[in-house]
């Protein structure tokens, strides 16, 4: 493998020949740069798509910041090449490398690949095969990094399951030390235990092949151990005559047999020294997570469901760490992260703090996911003074009978009444979220979309003229593993494409339309429910060409149903099937702590049309609170949204003497 | 307008090096705003509906080359307290300031004082001494060269039927080799004659990626 000092060499003469070299050669200000042969395990964190999209991914940050804490262990960043340099790469014979020292991949103890979305699933083949190491565990030897991976698409790891070595479920901050310290254990004992004699006497292959991948098998146990680990290979999915499954099974003792999330009882400390990128890039700003989890229970929502339970930061917290984030990057923006701002406890204090803090009126806010029914007037004004572009809210459905199914309860006078008073302050455009697809939806409440969407326009264009201005983004629903639609169907390409249609007819001046490409939401939804044989489908899609998936114009539909057709399985089987109440679902080994009894009884809720209010009001029993209750009573307060967990009496023990 | 407004007006000397080399002028106006926010020199910026910081690059770096003499002015708070060392701890690696002074608030504009720019290019092929030599005095004997315009994406199809051409030879002040396998090249650095050192290596028949360019100085009026 090439070392640094040739890769840069090799950069040197073909950087300029791509466009934005900016993005490949690192150098940014915050980049954490340590002594490579000073220390014991090297991390190479993966974003799989390009740098502009990957460098402001927060997940990966924390990640980065928690392993550069340590002495011991050093963490640095990759991301994909685009299409012009991984052309060049490959024909330089440039292997993907890490920005801080240009070692290739290959060099570091342990690769990170953050995937938070199934699109990036061919991307991450195309890394690995970049990065010269095997894409499958079972071709991998003691000289090859640790391929592990996590984020949300982890809550069904199983169409990825033979390229990933060890899957992170749930929240990384903690287990990526307890990884570490197993793959410090393990290299210490490949070390004491170096026999070099005994691997040469061996001369049959097979023998010499086993005795090299032993250690390894190893390690992926020692790895099963560690609570929210998931090792696939460890695993066997057994599947029912309907192709169904019938079961998925430990291999070994070692592995348990389903593996529970990871989570934090308090959030660690936010990062705040960002990498400040040289070049421009989609998000530019420093971030603030101000909570993590949501107690709102809309039923599509992935997010809702798996990150669970609601975790704030206190408002003296959060300020302090983006006046810190501010100075120490110097961005413009700084951006207060959550599934919904509004309904953090302490937002319209915290608006009102930042005004007092950062006087400079050049920093600009946002917060993104604000809920219609929580965003109150004193917040908007709040926020008047350091507007950014725009003003978004997603009601995401507009008639009451769709709204009780997806339980997002909104009414279209909260929908007006709120949008008329972001106009009024000064807001000319407003973005409004709405979804289609889901298959109790009719074409009614498709127009409904569009005649609120006209509603809404004739308020701003009341309150403020001509000015106003609607940008209305109609995404299509694709169900999610571990919610209340994994049991649903998606709709066809012919339903989506009338609905579809009727939107374009419909909206017209003042009001910009997106939508999402009907194969994109077919591709995205094989992928988020598949099973272990979608793995031969992604392979092949992957070495027919497929890569960047999530790019409107790079993605191949064509090339994917190919590559289903040469496997002999069916797209609709995972896409268009509305799931048996009792199907087993490949994903059910692994527990995002909520119980499938809570999310089924959701589902059938959703049927009748019942709304379950915000859990904040009254705790459904979801399932997080008896299995994290330890943890709740040891975080009484307000940090958690879950009910308090009670002390228990503390039994009679002796007293030490002090 | 700038005299509307009091400040002190900082002229910065420094290198760009390393990954910094890959980033493009516009770029490098970002990644000094940003600087100077984290040193907490307070900018002075325009005054109008888009604010700008005041900020000023003597001259634009090709992409992919060093420098060890750029220059920077820019506008702070009138006797606000700065400090080079304060500074340097805020840029990214790859920024080396080698002098910080207060200038004159009314000398003109840095782009208009930019009058030439020195060049060491290193080529990276290996090419002999005498070959090296005849191409050079091959430039140096002619009358003129004349050179392909570069024209904007946005501007192009007004010219669709011939290609307007510049004369490349009177923007070469001096060029010779200094080592094996090194030029030094003086070129007219001035708005609308600026001479290009990856044009000069074109002409040479040798392509940019295969020289390592660094400006070595920048001559203002």
């Amino acid at each position: 493998m090439l070392t640094p000092q040739e890769i840069e060499a090799r950069l040197e003469r073909v950087l300029l020949t791509v466009q934005k070299p900016g993005r490949y050669v690192g150098g940014e200000y915050n980049a954490t740069h340590k002594d490579w042969d000073a220390i014991q395990t090297k991390v190479a964190f993966l974003f799989p798509d390009i740098y502009d999209i990957g460098v402001s991914n927060v997940g990966m940050k924390i990640l980065y910041d928690q392993i550069n804490q340590r002495d011991d262990a050093l963490a640095e960043r990759a991301y994909l090449p685009w299409l012009d340099f991984e052309e060049v790469m490959r024909e330089n014979e440039i292997p993907l490398y890490a920005l801080e020292s240009k070692h290739p991949l290959v060099d570091f103890d342990i690769i990170g690949i953050t995937i938070p979305y199934e699109t990036l699933y061919t991307n991450t083949l195309n890394a690995l095969d970049l990065s010269q190491i095997p894409l499958k565990t079972a071709d991998r030897g003691p000289e090859h990094p640790l391929i592990i991976a996590g984020g949300h698409t982890s809550t069904n790891p199983e169409p990825m399951w033979p390229f990933i070595d060890a899957y992170v479920i749930g929240e990384g901050e903690e287990v990526i030390h307890d990884i570490v310290d197993v793959v410090q254990q393990h290299k210490m004992s490949l070390r004491e235990g170096l026999q070099p004699d005994a691997a040469i006497s061996h001369t049959d292959g097979e023998t010499a092949a086993s005795q090299k991948d032993a250690p390894r098998s190893d390690m992926l146990k020692k790895l099963a151990q560690i609570p929210g680990v998931y090792v696939p290979s460890l695993y066997e999915a057994r599947y029912m005559d309907d192709q169904t499954i019938a079961e998925v099974i430990p291999l070994v003792e070692e592995a348990p047999k389903r593996v529970l999330k990871r989570i934090v009882a308090k959030l660690p400390p936010a990062p705040t020294n960002f990498i400040v990128p040289n070049i421009k890039i989609v998000h530019n700003r420093a971030t603030v997570e101000v909570m993590r989890g949501c107690t709102r229970g809309c039923r599509f929502c992935h997010a809702g469901f798996t990150t669970r339970p609601v975790r704030e930061r206190s408002v003296d917290e959060v300020l302090e760490a983006a006046e810190k984030a501010v100075e120490s990057t110097g961005f413009e923006e700084v951006s207060f992260l959550s599934l919904s701002s509004s309904d953090y406890t302490g937002i319209t204090e915290l608006v009102e703090k930042v005004s007092e803090r950062f006087p400079d009126e050049k920093l600009s806010v946002s917060l993104p996911s604000l809920r219609i029914e929580s965003v109150s007037l004193d917040l908007m004004e709040g926020l008047k003074k350091r507007r950014s572009a725009g003003f978004t809210l997603a009601p995401e459905a507009a008639t009451e009978r769709m709204r009780r199914i997806i339980n997002k309860f909104i009414t279209d006078e909260q929908l007006l009444e709120t949008a008329t008073e972001i106009y009024k302050r000064g807001w000319t455009t407003i973005k409004l979220y709405f979804m289609i697809g889901h298959p109790s939806e009719t074409i009614e409440d498709v127009q409904a979309i569009a005649d609120l969407s006209k509603k809404v326009l004739a308020a701003g264009r009341h309150t403020v003229g001509g000015k106003a201005k609607l940008n209305l983004s109609v995404g299509t629903f694709a169900p999610k593993p571990q919610t209340a639609f994994q049991w649903v169907s998606v709709d066809t390409f012919e339903q989506i494409n009338e609905k579809q249609d009727l939107l374009k007819k419909e909206l017209g001046r003042g009001i910009k339309l997106s939508w999402t490409d009907p194969e994109d939401t077919v591709i995205e939804s094989f992928l988020s429910r598949g099973d272990r044989r979608l793995s031969d489908v992604i392979y092949t899609a992957w070495k027919n060409g497929a890569k960047f998936d999530a790019w409107g114009d790079q993605r191949r539909y064509e090339t994917w149903m190919d590559a289903f057709a040469e496997h002999d399985l069916d797209p609709t089987f995972y896409t268009h099937r509305q799931r048996r109440v009792d199907e087993i679902f490949p994903w059910e080994h692994i527990s995002t702590a909520v119980h499938k009894k809570f999310i089924f009884q959701d589902y059938q809720q959703s049927l009748e049309g019942e709304i379950r209010v915000d859990c904040r009001e009254q705790c459904f029993a979801c399932g997080i609170l008896p299995i994290f209750k330890d943890m709740r009573r040891e975080n009484p307060g307000k940090g958690w949204m879950c009910p308090e967990v009670k002390v228990r009496k503390k039994k009679m023990i002796p007293v030490e003497n002090k | 307008m700038s005299e509307a407004i009091p400040a002190t007006r900082l002229r910065i000397k420094f290198a760009k090096q390393g990954a910094l080399r890959y980033i493009g002028h516009l770029d490098l106006h970002h990644i000094w705003q940003r600087s100077i926010r984290r040193a907490a020199l307070p900018l002075v910026y325009s005054q109008g509906f888009h604010p700008q910081p005041k900020i000023q690059l003597a001259s634009a770096l090709a992409l992919g080359f060093s420098s060890q003499a750029e220059v920077l002015d820019i506008w702070i708070e009138k006797d606000a307290a700065w400090d080079l060392k304060k500074l340097q701890k805020a840029v990214p690696e790859g920024i080396i300031i080698s002098d910080m002074q207060e200038v004159e608030l009314r000398s003109p504009a840095l782009q208009t004082m930019v009058k030439s720019a020195e060049y060491e290019v290193t080529l990276l092929d290996e090419i002999s001494d005498s070959l090296l030599d005849e191409k050079l005095a091959t430039l140096m004997d002619a009358e003129s060269i004349l050179r392909p315009k570069r024209i904007k994406k946005k501007k192009r199809k007004r010219f669709t039927t011939v290609p307007p051409t510049y004369d490349l030879r009177p923007l070469i002040l001096e060029m010779k080799r200094i080592a094996p396998q090194q030029i030094f090249m003086h070129l007219t650095a001035q708005e609308g004659a600026t001479g290009r050192p990856d044009e000069v290596l074109n002409e040479m028949g040798i392509s940019v990626e295969a020289a390592r360019v660094e400006r070595k100085a920048l001559n203002l009026k």
